[in-house]
């Protein structure tokens, strides 16, 4: 447990989230409108999400079976009877004057997830319910110094409410919440998870206790879009809270919204000036009726999941959860490093999948699918490691001329004669040279300066062009010294 | 020859079919008899234009031997609820007033299909919320009949009242309705017509501008039960853009009106006599179940015990409904828009100046039952009652196949009689909400006339998607009743 110091001692953070993630569908949750990203206002906008006189919703099945295979990812109770309410509220990009969602009875229920932490422990955190609800379009003020303008493209796209127990204690605990469900909806294919597109945002809950007290009053911080910004609006509204009690205040009951520029939060409406959303059961639905069987054909489709495949890596390869965490967060990042690990050993495997290539796609801002790495190529590398041909050093040299030009890496060894040199008789001759020029540092040597011993390493490595075998100089090295 | 104005849709049909009058004459009779009788203010907006060459269309395919069947060439009214592609919709509110939709409800679509021919759109209660059509931004609707010897205007019922006074006063063969508490049946019984509401989900709500989602259903108003049972066949049908739909077949309702009631049983509910009846009613619901006895059916006591509850209840349903359904009038995207210097001004000067006042008391009463703190003593408290109700009827019909009531507690009355209390209005729909709450089957058939010379429904409900047993009892009432009387003024 993360606790935050304040003027009167340690205070614990409590944190719960609900995760709006954008159903992957061809069309909209209620209407035959297209989904696709990035069309031209008011292009995809059917008469029913347009609220037009006598228009009806109808389920996309499409839809709902994308929320059952993401409430079976969350390892949740899956409802086979659920109610479509509505949540009545006036807006301009909320054309029906109410939304379509599910309030007391949700398609999916109870469930939990595991989270990774930095400091390589797993927490389970648990999930309380997921529902399918409408979103509502989009409202754009700055185009027009005296009106609004609204883009109803959004209006009626289904979304997953995916809310979470207030199981968390602190901004890296959300975070790693956030990373976890991003990562099963894309495992899934149920959501892009893509946060800048808005296709995966937060509300955020946040409240203080002195450790484990009475919990404290709560504030919801609106529609943040970056795990980034979810741990800055945690930090400093949790700051903010503590500040005001300490000063012997009270923390309102309101809702919040962060601002990045600046990086803090700030009041949006108290719970007074709260919506009554005069929810009640939609009459133009029917209540959503599920087979046993077709929920059980979905749970047979799944893919391997996150956090299985994160024990199995532990598992069956002998990783450490930071390794292991780190390899399952992407399907195609596990893939690749399935592909490398396939009759190799999984730890080297793994170490130039987290490391070289990590740090190699980092560092040019590539994503794996663009990187000019095949995972048959980096088997390569490692093979030639294990069988001697190359050292770790020369390796990395070879790793980085195949990621710039994406040539083979036995064709770049062959090319540029980087073969590791394992012939005793000549690392010999260059350790005999490296003595008979170093007559002080022998001296020094036998002085007991152990250190000295890089001084000739060095010697024959540069005689060598690096090529040596580092094993093979140390041994030679300190038989010919010694002796 | 019969006068076109005067044909039964049946009759119309057959002298389509022999060639002894055109869907054109039928057209320009109707057209004419629509210019005469504009006092009534039955029609929003007439469509003569689109009449003919609806008219014409069907004459070339009658022509050509390629007639659609019962309803190819029957002028029919519109009520102005349906959306209508290219003409004007306004459901009687001034906020949706100069709107013309883009697209066609499924129901005027089907009849559209089957060859009819659109006269126009019928006026009604504001959103479909009255039972005397006095509340449309419209103006109100006369009813074609007068009491003897008074010449004061009465009202037509509601909210079908545009629909009940064109089919009463010829100026139409038949219309659509749409009932949602009793809003064909108790306008066809104030107007001496048939009116009839199809089991809920029979008729897609698809392009039917909204009231209470779960209770609304269009059915056919004409002047014969036969006529009934066919224009039900031309609007009826499953239709998936209808989450509600009934994805049934649909049976030939016209080959069941015929079947008689013999061995029928006919339940009377022992709580629809209630205390302090209007005698004139008590007398001719005695002599309905005389008739049906008469003609073979059997008469089987039944109780609905929660029938006092059903007003309440679906004052509270109805309303709470209608305050979410009618919040997309908001000035914003299309229909009426006062400006006000934001937001909220622009949406309180809009709905201020678009809806009358019974829409307004309706979403004051829907938005409080529905607010927190209210919703389970009001909204849960009725969804609970509803399903007692249900329970009654599904009880009822294990000891009968149909049961008959009066379709209201009293004849037409004059406008403005009952206008300052909404009680005495609504008490008009007492015994016509039960069977909406249930989603059955109803039908009102004329039967008699009251001591002032005013018309009488009697009131059948069936079981659910049981039309054709509540058709054959409707044609035994029709066939003892012989209503041949017909309003002064047309």
């Amino acid at each position: 447990m993360s606790l935050l110091e304040g003027r009167t001692g340690d205070w614990e953070i409590v944190i719960g989230l609900e995760i709006h993630a954008q159903v992957t569908s061809k069309s909209k949750l209620f209407s035959g409108a297209s989904t696709e990203f990035g069309a031209e206002p008011n292009t995809q906008v059917s008469l029913v999400d347009a609220a037009m006189p006598g228009m009806l919703p109808v389920i996309n099945e499409r839809a709902v079976e994308q929320a059952v295979r993401t409430g079976l990812g969350l390892n949740a109770q899956i409802n086979l009877v659920s109610i479509f309410d509505r949540k009545n509220y006036f807006y301009p990009d909320l054309p029906q004057g109410y939304q379509i969602s599910q309030f007391l009875d949700p398609v999916v229920g109870k469930g939990e997830i595991e989270i990774d932490l930095a400091d390589g422990t797993s927490r389970t955190i648990g999930i309380t319910r997921l529902h399918l609800e409408q979103d509502a379009g989009k409202s754009i003020h700055d185009q027009d110094p005296r009106k609004t303008l609204i883009d109803l493209n959004r209006s009626g796209v289904a979304l997953m409410e995916i809310v979470s127990e207030p199981d968390m204690r602190s901004a890296e605990e959300a975070g790693a919440y956030v990373t976890k469900i991003r990562s099963i909806v894309r495992y899934l294919g149920t959501c892009d998870g893509n946060m800048q597109e808005g296709s995966l945002r937060a509300d955020v809950n946040v409240s203080v206790r002195k450790p484990g007290g009475e919990l404290g009053t709560r504030s919801e911080i609106k529609n943040v879009n970056s795990i980034r910004f979810i741990r800055e609006a945690i930090d400093y509204e949790a700051r903010r809270q503590i500040e005001i009690i300490e000063d012997g205040g009270t923390v309102d009951q309101e809702t919040r919204l962060f601002d990045p520029d600046r990086g803090e939060t700030r009041s949006m409406r108290s719970k007074e000036e709260s919506h009554d959303y005069r929810y009640f059961p939609d009459p133009d639905l029917l209540p959503l009726e599920l087979e046993q069987s077709w929920v059980d054909a979905i749970r047979e489709s799944l893919p391997e999941l996150p956090d299985e495949k994160k024990h199995r890596f532990m598992g069956e390869y002998g990783l450490s959860v930071d390794d292991a965490a780190q390899l399952i967060a992407e399907r195609e990042t596990a893939e690749y490093f399935e592909a490398v690990a396939e009759g190799r050993d999984p730890k080297i495997a793994a170490n130039w999948v987290t490391g070289e290539l990590f740090g190699a796609l980092n560092r040019t801002d590539t994503d794996l699918s663009a990187s000019t790495v095949s995972a048959d190529m980096l088997g390569k590398l490692v093979d030639l490691i294990s069988d001697g041909t190359l050292s770790n050093r020369l390796a990395k040299e070879v790793f980085e001329i195949m990621f710039e030009t994406g040539d083979d890496p036995e064709k770049i060894v062959e090319e540029r004669g980087m073969k590791q040199v394992t012939d005793t008789g000549a690392i010999e001759a260059a350790v005999d040279d490296a003595i008979a020029a170093g007559a002080a540092q022998v001296e020094q040597y036998k002085g007991g300066n152990e250190k000295i011993l890089g001084w000739f390493v060095g010697q024959v490595m540069k005689a060598t062009q690096g090529k040596a075998n580092p094993q093979a100089v140390n041994e030679i090295l300190r038989k010919k010294l010694d002796g | 020859m019969t006068t076109p104005t005067d044909f039964t849709i049946a009759e119309a049909r057959d002298a389509l079919d022999s060639g002894a009058v055109s869907a054109r004459e039928l057209a320009e009779a109707h057209i004419a008899a629509m210019d005469a009788a504009r006092n009534l203010n039955a029609f929003i907006t007439e469509t003569p234009d689109r009449a003919l060459a609806d008219a014409d269309a069907s004459d070339a395919r009658r022509a050509k031997g390629e007639a659609l069947g019962a309803l190819d060439g029957i002028p029919l009214a519109i009520k102005d609820l349906f959306c209508t592609e290219g003409v004007m919709t306004t459901a009687a509110s001034h906020i949706l007033e100069g709107f013309v939709p883009p697209y066609e409800s499924t129901v005027s679509g089907n009849l559209q299909a089957a060859g009819s021919v659109m006269l126009g759109k019928t006026n009604l209660d504001e959103f479909a919320m009255g039972s005397s059509n006095e509340t449309s931004y419209f103006g109100n609707v006369e009813n074609p009949w007068r009491r003897d010897g008074d010449n004061r205007p009465l009202v037509p019922g509601g909210s079908s009242g545009g629909a009940a006074a064109a089919v009463s006063g010829r100026l139409c063969l038949g219309a659509t309705g749409t009932d949602t508490g009793g809003s064909i049946r108790q306008p066809a019984a104030f107007c001496g017509i048939v009116g009839m509401k199809p089991t809920y989900g029979r008729c897609s709500r698809w392009g039917v501008v909204a009231f209470a989602s779960s209770l609304d259903q269009a059915g056919p108003m004409t002047r014969s039960v036969r006529d009934s049972a066919i224009l039900l066949g031309g609007m009826a049908g499953f239709d998936p853009k209808d989450s509600t739909s009934a994805d049934m077949a649909l049976p030939d309702f016209e080959a069941a009106i015929d079947g008689g009631v013999k061995g029928l049983r006919v339940g009377i509910p022992a709580e629809y006599a209630v205390e302090g009846m209007n005698p004139e009613i008590a007398a001719l619901w005695d002599q309905g179940k005389a008739w049906l006895k008469d003609a073979g059916a059997e008469l089987v006591d039944i109780s609905l015990p929660h029938t006092k509850y059903a007003l309440p209840a679906y004052y509270i349903i109805a309303p709470a409904e209608a305050s979410s359904n009618l919040a997309r009038y908001d000035g914003v995207r299309y229909g009426q828009r006062e400006e006000g210097s934001d937001l909220t001004e622009l949406y309180e000067n809009t709905r201020a100046a678009g809806f009358g006042i019974e829409v307004r008391r309706r979403i004051l009463i829907g938005t409080y039952v529905l607010s927190a703190g209210y919703y389970d003593a009001y909204y849960l408290k009725a969804q609970k009652v509803r399903a007692l109700i249900a329970r009654d009827f599904t009880q009822a019909y294990e000891k009968c196949d149909v049961i008959l009531t009066p379709t209201t507690p009293g004849p037409a009355f004059a406008a403005g009689e009952k206008s300052d209390d909404p009680i005495a209005m609504y008490l008009n729909d007492v015994l016509t909400v039960p069977a909406s709450l249930a989603g059955l089957p109803a039908i009102s058939v004329p039967a008699g006339l009251s001591g002032e010379g005013l018309p009488l429904g009697l009131h059948l409900i069936g079981k659910a998607f049981d039309e054709e047993t509540m058709f054959r009892a409707a044609q035994a009432l029709e066939n003892a009743a012989r209503f041949d009387a017909r309003p002064a003024k047309r």
